[in-house]
């Protein structure tokens, strides 16, 4: 097989796959956020700011794949 | 669409090139002419935009918080003071929920990376062509250089050079507190004697070199994901601002704008997380507690 096709595959995989486990572990942020602020409303601004925290902190590794995908896609390939 | 006569992927590279000096294959010291000959360059090449850009944001924002200081009134404030207050309250709350010691570097410490790491974020939302194209033209009209070989880039924080720079600082400043704290024996027994722990001091012994590892991985892969995050996110952010431009120009806002809007929040999230993890290995490295 072609090396540029691999290249391909392998930049499909890591969008995805990071993706993936962005898009679980922000689900499962969100939704234990949501059933906090249900239970106590009180302590939203405190709650929103460590979610964003975490939010930061889980969303980094989806946007660095997707930006490392990218490269190979369009740069290396 | 920018790109001239170059493809698509020369285009790519040519943006995510520094403008490197440094020392050549037969010892003579010069600006690297393509990014093959900046690699060969080795350790001691300098990125001068990187560079350049970098401590010229820090002096913008050391002078321009400086002046605010200076004039800063107790009646009513201008537009300018009240921001200025406004960051500095919000970073010295954060420091006071996040530190429970007392040192008085902490603070300024954040307040310096949090607004360095800002500005250097921010010059992510300038167009990515505009000042490249300017250094092109500067570069071959005043110093002859060829076009083609002029590269720039204007965000510091995609360089890994600069973040992990920034993040080892950090991690040398927790050793330096570490051991200032709790003593060169406190902080070896703390790499040692952590996590398992036993009353025998035979199975202690035993135990020292398992700790030693999983401590030891712990603290050293605090500095990398630290610096790593936040190139990764401003590098991924880049990389698709310029494949945003490689599109015809009518079609560019469509995505250039909702992905600009994105990313004002990336690039003051990511310049929160920073400071607000250097804050908590600091904590850590103060803490003088049970272990």
């Amino acid at each position: 097989m072609e090396t540029s096709g691999l290249i391909y595959i392998a930049g499909a995989l890591m969008m995805g796959l990071g993706a993936l486990g962005a898009a679980i572990g922000i689900g499962n942020l969100g939704g234990k956020y949501m059933e906090g602020i249900a239970r106590q409303p009180e302590l939203i601004p405190m709650l929103r700011t460590q979610m964003f925290i975490v939010l930061g902190l889980v969303d980094a590794v989806p946007m660095i794949s997707v930006g490392i995908a990218f490269y190979l896609l369009f740069a290396v390939a | 669409m920018a790109a001239g006569e170059q493809t698509s992927s020369e285009y790519i590279k040519h943006h995510l090139t520094n403008l490197t000096y440094g020392r050549d294959q037969e010892g003579v010291w010069r600006l690297a002419e393509t990014a093959q000959e900046a690699q060969e360059m080795g350790f001691y090449a300098i990125h001068l935009d990187s560079m350049g850009w970098a401590i010229g944001l820090g002096l913008i924002f050391i002078i321009l918080f400086s002046m605010v200081a200076k004039k800063a009134t107790t009646g009513i404030p201008g537009g300018l003071q009240n921001s200025v207050e406004m960051i500095i309250e919000f970073i010295d709350s954060n420091v006071k929920d996040t530190f429970s010691h007392t040192n008085k570097l902490i603070a300024p410490m954040a307040l310096t990376a949090f607004m360095w790491v800002l500005l250097m974020n921010l010059m992510d939302l300038v167009p990515v062509d505009w000042v490249p194209q300017l250094a092109t033209f500067i570069g071959s009209h005043f110093f002859g250089m060829d076009p083609h070989h002029v590269y720039f880039k204007i965000v510091p924080t995609t360089d890994p050079n600069v973040t992990m720079g920034m993040s080892l600082s950090v991690f040398f400043l927790a050793l330096f507190f570490s051991i200032k704290n709790k003593g060169v024996g406190g902080f070896v027994g703390e790499l040692t004697l952590h996590p398992f722990s036993s009353k025998n001091f035979l199975v202690k012994i035993i135990l020292i070199p398992i700790n030693l590892f999983l401590e030891g991985v712990s603290l050293l892969a605090k500095p990398i994901s630290h610096g790593l995050r936040l190139f990764g996110n401003l590098y991924a952010g880049e990389m698709i601002f310029i494949l945003i431009a490689l599109l015809p120009l009518y079609i560019q806002w469509t995505l250039s704008v909702p992905w600009a809007i994105f990313h004002i929040l990336v690039i003051v999230l990511q310049a929160f997380i920073f400071m607000v993890l250097m804050i908590v290995y600091m904590n850590m490295a103060h803490e003088t507690g049970d272990h």
